[in-house]
Formats: C-alpha cells, structure tokens, sequence
C-alpha cells in the first residue's frame, strides 16, 4: 500500500489524553471523536486536517489510557498514516487491531514543515520519500504477524476465519 | 528439557498458557486468558466489535468481567446509554460477573477484592492500570477494546513476550514512604518510557514488607513507565491476601535463580522522602521537599492507584481532629463498595467529614477528569491518582501533582504541599 499526503508534527509522548479527552469519549462514533483530535495540544487541528494527512511523531506516541478511541480518532480524521519514532505498546496494538497504519521510524523528523511538506510512504517496505527533496527513509517493516493481522483486515476478520474454522 | 538458562515469572506464565516448553522475549505467542474485563468507557466499544461475529454466546461467561466505573453514576444521558450497553450485554449473555452501582467499586481495586485475581492467571483488560493484577502474581495487562472483543469471541490473546527489567528496592522505608513513593522514585528515574514493552519485575526486601495494598499501588503504575506488567512474586503477604477471598485452586509461578534480565536496577530507600509528580507528566518526579508551598485549590484520594483501605487509613492518621484548608476542596473517594463500608466502620469517614471533606461513593471520576470534581482553568490540584497529564483532570490549563495519600491529606490542611510531619507536629 502506498500512501501520500501532507504531514503534521507533533513532538515526544503525546498522550491518548492529548489525542482525544476522555470529556469526548461518551461517543465511539470515529467522525464525531475526529472533531477533537488533537484539541488539547492543537485546538484548530480538527478544522485544518484533510483526509489522507500523515501524523509524524517523537517518542512514545499514544502513551497514557488503553482508549482505542485515540486510533479511532484520527482514523475518522482520514489520517493515512502516523510515522513516529517509537509508539506507547497498546497505542501500538489498538492502531493494528484496527487496521490503522503506523511506522516506526528511527528519524528525526523534526525539522520537516508542518502542514506544509509531504511525505509518500510505501508500508509494505518501510519506505518514506520526502516528496520536497525526494530523500528517502527507511522504518521498521511490521513482523509477519502483523502483517498477517493487517491483510486480513485487523483482528476482528482474524477472529471471523477462527470462528469460521471450528 | 534443558535447564541452562531459566524464565522470569511473566516468561513462564505465558509459555505454560501457550503450551510451551519455554518461551524468549520478542516471540509472538497465543495463549488463553483467563479472564477480560472492560468497563463503561472500553466495553460499549468491544460489545459492538463482538457483535459483527454474529455469535449468541461469549466464549465463557464465567471469565468476562464488566464494571461501569469511569462515568458511573451516570453523569449524563450519553454516560448513562454506554453503562446500559454493557448492563444490557451481560445480562444477554449470562455473564457471572457483572457489578452494578452500590455493588462495584474502580475496577482494579474490586477485581483482586472479589478474589478474581489468583496468581498465575494471565489476565487482559481494556484498561491501561489492568497491570494492577501483577502484585499478585499474575501476568496481566492492557489492551484495546478490539482485542477484548476477541478474547470474548475465542478465549484468546496475541502476545509478544516482553523482556523483563528487575527493580530491587532494599531498606525499611521511613515513616510516611509508602509503594507510591517508591514507583514515582522509579517512573522518576527511568522515564515514561523507561520499561516501554517491557515487564517490570518488583523485588527486594522493601518490597518483602510491603503490605499488599501497596504493592497493588505499584504494578498499579508500572503503566506509567510503559510497562506491559508489573509483577511481584507470589509470597506469605500474597497468600494471607488471597485466603478467604479466592475459592479455587490456583499455582504460583516465580522466577528461576538464573532467569535473564534485561537489566537491574537497585534502589536504597531507607531515605528516601516521600515523592511528587510535578505535572505533567508522571515523571517529572521530586522529592516532597522540593515541591513544599505550591498552593492547591483541590486535592482527590482516590483511584485505582490509592483509593484503598490502607490508603484511606493513612489519610484520616494525618486529618483526624483537623480541618481542610479554608478555600480548598477536599475529595475522598472509597475505590470499592467494601472499601467505603471498612472506612465507615474504623471511622475513618466521620475523621474526614468532621475536617470537612466530601466523601464520595466509589468512582473514578475525577481521576480521568470525567465528574465529580473537574478543575477549572488555571487551578491546581493534588491527587492520588495515576496521571497528570495535560488536562486530565479538567480544563487544559489546569495542574496536578502526583503524591501518596498521607502527603495529600497533609496538603489538604495546609492548603499547600507538605510533607505529612509538618502537619502533625
Ligand atoms: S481510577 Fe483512574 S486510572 Fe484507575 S481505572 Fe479509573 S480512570 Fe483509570
């Protein structure tokens, strides 16, 4: 799967709070958490947002609360893609289960202009270009398992083939 | 089998459930849970997930457990439709363990309290504190609502075997040092993302004393430096806990002599003070000296973390005969049903309306910043809870520090941060 879109930088250990407040999370509904994505930290992100935007990230994105609302939530914002540098484990987990696709990337992205720059992302290799000066990345490829999870759909079509198996 | 090298406790638990000889941390392994729990905010979202697999019963209605805790009572009409989603679900797939209002409690205090929790058990919650489990000697930790969705559908979990990091805290810790001083020194140290993936093994004979109340409190927290578990090895203080309470057999599991570590680290704590998390951030840790005159408008104990009886116990010891703080809200909220009724009975909540505080029935409220007690802008608060994120508590632009419940208690009174000495001397 390759993915294209413009990025937007967020730094080290963005919380689930950050994400989506738990004054939200009366609502599952994805579209209706995306209209406060990120409002803690941006508070005219969800208005600036377009479908197929990738997240950048430092360190530890999705630390904090277990809430699968955080990946549900910038899921419904259209976001392809979140690239950081290390992710919070059931931030990690939750985003897969989900069929959300986030990357692992050693890079400091730090100096790329938000709501600006563009990156492509190819999932299958772990490969990032960056589209203004055509350099290019690598990030950790998902294990197999995962990439098991994924091309099936995420865990709920996982388990529909055990179920269907019995 | 070959004995060269041995297994941590968490290793051996998860290769025992996955039918394994042995298992090596990064492996990916499928094991069978023992039991999954949700609560009102993460269960609605996994009931609706189960639902598209078009089954008519749960994998085993014995090992599910529900407790609407974070909304509850109902704050409002959109908390009020989440807690009858899942009222609504156990009661149409017979689950054994559903607690309602008046007979529930924060999931991560009621669970161990009802005997739920033996050691051994791996254990999966959609609740990021479902590592609370570990301090008596289970494997238990978080996951998202997708993954108790499945676990209801097929009793199952996909793991990757962490690797553990040892913390040996030796000493006698002093008077007023509590667990949550010593998993703050920790979270302090190491980080936020210090144990990230990691299991987080607790030992050393600070913790050979420590009551289970406050080993609770610290594997409570091994979340807060990015563990997936944080565990204590099954010992007399766990089975004098789990007498009378638990009615089934269990094993208990400890480390070999020779199991490998990712790494240790060795603390002495028969010094240390007791500890604050400046916000916001749980690390951002220092010792109550240092945060001395910070002025509050709030302080809450309560949460899963310290909202236990010997929790409560240290706080009325320090506000028995005195008054809150003029100007300053005092919450005090029982984790459990049974908690609430031990507190009332030893007179500690008399000790705590008599100083003017407001007792609360058992909830996590303000901890998640829910109910109950929001901050508005610019106010600051103490509390016993887990977490001092940017806005956790209410408005974005408040604050809260992290502490243990004597150093809350003492703040209470004086309106500022103290340690508990000053107030009672
Ligand atoms: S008390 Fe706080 S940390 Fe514990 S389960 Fe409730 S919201 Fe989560």
């Amino acid at each position: 799967m390759i993915l294209q879109g413009k990025i937007w930088l967020f730094g080290d250990n963005i919380d689930t709070d950050a994400i989506i407040a738990a004054r939200y999370l009366s609502t599952t509904e994805p579209e209706e958490l995306a209209a406060h994505l990120m409002e803690d930290v941006k508070p005219d992100f969800p208005g600036l947002v377009q479908k197929g935007d990738i997240i950048v990230a430092g360190n530890n994105f999705g630390c904090g609360s277990s809430r699968e609302h955080a990946p549900l939530a910038i899921k419904g914002a259209g976001v392809s893609c979140v690239i950081a540098r290390s992710f919070a484990r059931i931030f990690y987990r939750n985003s897969i289960n989900i069929g959300l696709p986030i990357l692992e990337c050693e890079e400091d992205f730090s100096w790329l202009k938000s709501g600006e720059d563009q990156l492509k992302v190819n999932l299958e290799l772990g490969k990032i270009i960056h589209l203004q000066s055509g350099r290019e990345y690598s990030a950790a490829p998902f294990p197999r398992f995962m990439q098991e999870l994924i091309a099936r759909g995420g865990l709920v079509e996982y388990v529909k083939t055990r179920l269907a198996s019995r | 089998m070959s004995n060269s090298f041995g297994m941590t406790m968490v290793e051996k638990i998860l290769a025992a459930k996955a039918a394994k000889d042995r298992v090596v941390p990064g492996e990916l392994v499928n094991v069978e849970v023992d039991l999954a729990l949700g609560n009102d905010i993460t269960a609605p979202v996994a009931i609706k997930e189960f639902k598209r697999f078009g089954l008519d019963r749960v994998f085993d209605p014995e090992k599910i457990v529900l407790v609407p805790d974070h909304f509850t009572p109902n704050k409002d009409i959109a908390a009020a439709e989440q807690a009858q989603v899942l009222r609504h679900f156990a009661k149409e797939y017979g689950l054994k363990y559903y607690f309602e209002v008046g007979r529930m409690g924060i999931e991560h205090a009621l669970l161990p309290e009802q005997g739920l929790v033996r050691p051994g058990m791996i254990i999966i919650g959609a609740d990021s504190h479902t590592c609370t489990y570990g301090a008596l000697g289970a494997f238990a930790t978080g996951v998202g609502s997708t993954d108790l969705a499945a676990a209801m559908a097929i009793g199952e979990a996909w793991f990757k075997v962490p690797a553990t990091i040892r913390f040996e805290y030796n000493g006698q810790m002093p008077e007023w040092v509590s667990g949550k001083d010593l998993i703050l020194l920790t979270i302090g140290k190491i980080g936020v993302e210090g144990a990230r993936y990691r299991a987080m093994e607790f030992a050393g004979s600070a913790i050979d004393s420590l009551p289970m109340d406050g080993r609770l409190t610290m594997a409570n927290m091994a979340i807060e430096a990015g563990g997936k578990c944080g565990y204590m090895q099954p010992d007399q203080i766990t089975f004098e806990y789990l007498e009378g309470r638990v009615d089934r057999a269990y094993t208990s599991v400890y480390s070999d002599s020779n199991a490998s570590y990712e790494s240790t680290q060795i603390f002495d704590v028969s010094k240390l003070e007791p500890q604050v998390a400046f916000p916001p951030s749980p690390d951002n840790v220092f010792p109550v000296s240092d945060a001395k005159g910070i002025e509050l408008d709030q302080v809450v104990i309560g949460s899963c973390t310290n909202g236990r009886i010997d929790d409560l116990r240290a706080a009325a010891s320090v506000i028995r005969g005195k008054k809150v703080k003029e100007g300053l809200r005092l919450l005090i909220i029982p984790a459990t049903q049974q908690i609430y009724r031990q507190a009332m009975e030893e007179g500690l909540l008399a000790d705590f309306i008599d100083a003017e505080a407001a007792v609360s029935t058992p909830t996590c409220g303000p901890c998640l910043g829910g109910h109950m007690g929001i901050l508005a802008k610019g106010e600051k608060a103490l509390a016993t809870t887990n977490r001092n994120f940017v806005g956790r508590m209410g408005h974005p632009e408040s604050e809260v520090y992290l502490s243990n419940p004597a150093v809350a208690a003492a703040s209470a009174v004086a309106g500022t941060i103290v340690h508990p000495g000053e107030v009672l001397s």
